[in-house]
């Protein structure tokens, strides 16, 4: 069971891989964020897969952590790319 | 121009509260679990952060009525007088006390001063990290 897990963490960081490549070489910018955003989702699973094999319950929270940053991350980048503020002053300016 | 984000205003008022006992969970859990008054404080400031995102600056000032230095101001305070404390029961600055009371709703209950401590660091972390957000996003 310990080498099923070795293999899929193997995959999951093949997969990285092929996300870093994409973040490299993103010809526009939306193409990096959603490539970014990917990373995080594969930096969770290979967390989750990584707890299943220390044993240990103790990185739980690091998942949910990451998963609340990087949609912070992901949701500020994008009001940056569509409106060029990313904190809005308030109603009348 | 007006732009329409109703799809982000309303996930952002149901994943606030989400975020927000999440990091309650991870302050209180920080004396037998990885977790404590730091990350604790950074993730209710990711909270705001949220807030922040979703409306803009004018609402969440009227939503939050707080001056985020006098929160640090408070912590601060929280942290050293909790460490003061010590002095008066004749023993060396910073040493904690703790013992087990019964309490109405939670039963045996271990209850520490570090959790004071701990809660000055939190209340330091959210007005600190609050205040750079604020005034660098609300500078022109």
């Amino acid at each position: 069971m310990i080498i099923f897990y070795t293999v899929c963490l193997v995959l999951v960081i093949l997969s990285m891989v092929g996300l870093l490549y994409r973040v490299w070489r993103g010809p526009s910018v939306p193409d990096r964020l959603i490539a970014l955003d990917a990373i995080g989702v594969m930096l969770i699973s290979s967390i989750a897969l990584l707890s299943i094999l220390f044993d240990t319950p103790f990185f739980i929270d690091v998942i949910l952590l990451i998963a609340i940053m990087s949609f912070i991350g992901t949701v500020s980048f994008s009001k940056f790319i569509e409106r060029g503020e990313i904190i809005e002053r308030g109603s009348d300016s | 121009m007006k732009t329409n984000d109703v799809i982000l205003q309303t996930t952002t008022k149901v994943v606030f509260f989400i975020i927000f006992l999440f990091s309650i969970h991870i302050f209180f859990a920080g004396h037998y679990t990885p977790g404590g008054g730091f990350v604790g404080g950074l993730l209710t400031t990711g909270a705001i952060v949220l807030l922040l995102l979703a409306f803009d600056l004018k609402t969440i000032q009227q939503i939050l009525p707080f001056n985020f230095t006098i929160v640090t101001g408070i912590g601060l305070l929280l942290a050293l007088g909790t460490a003061a404390g010590s002095i008066f029961f004749n023993v060396p600055f910073f040493t904690h006390a703790f013992d087990d009371f019964t309490l109405p709703l939670f039963g045996e209950t271990s209850l520490h001063t570090a959790m004071l401590f701990d809660s000055g660091v939190y209340l330091v972390v959210v007005g600190s990290a609050i205040t750079i957000i604020q005034s660098i996003g609300g500078d022109d």
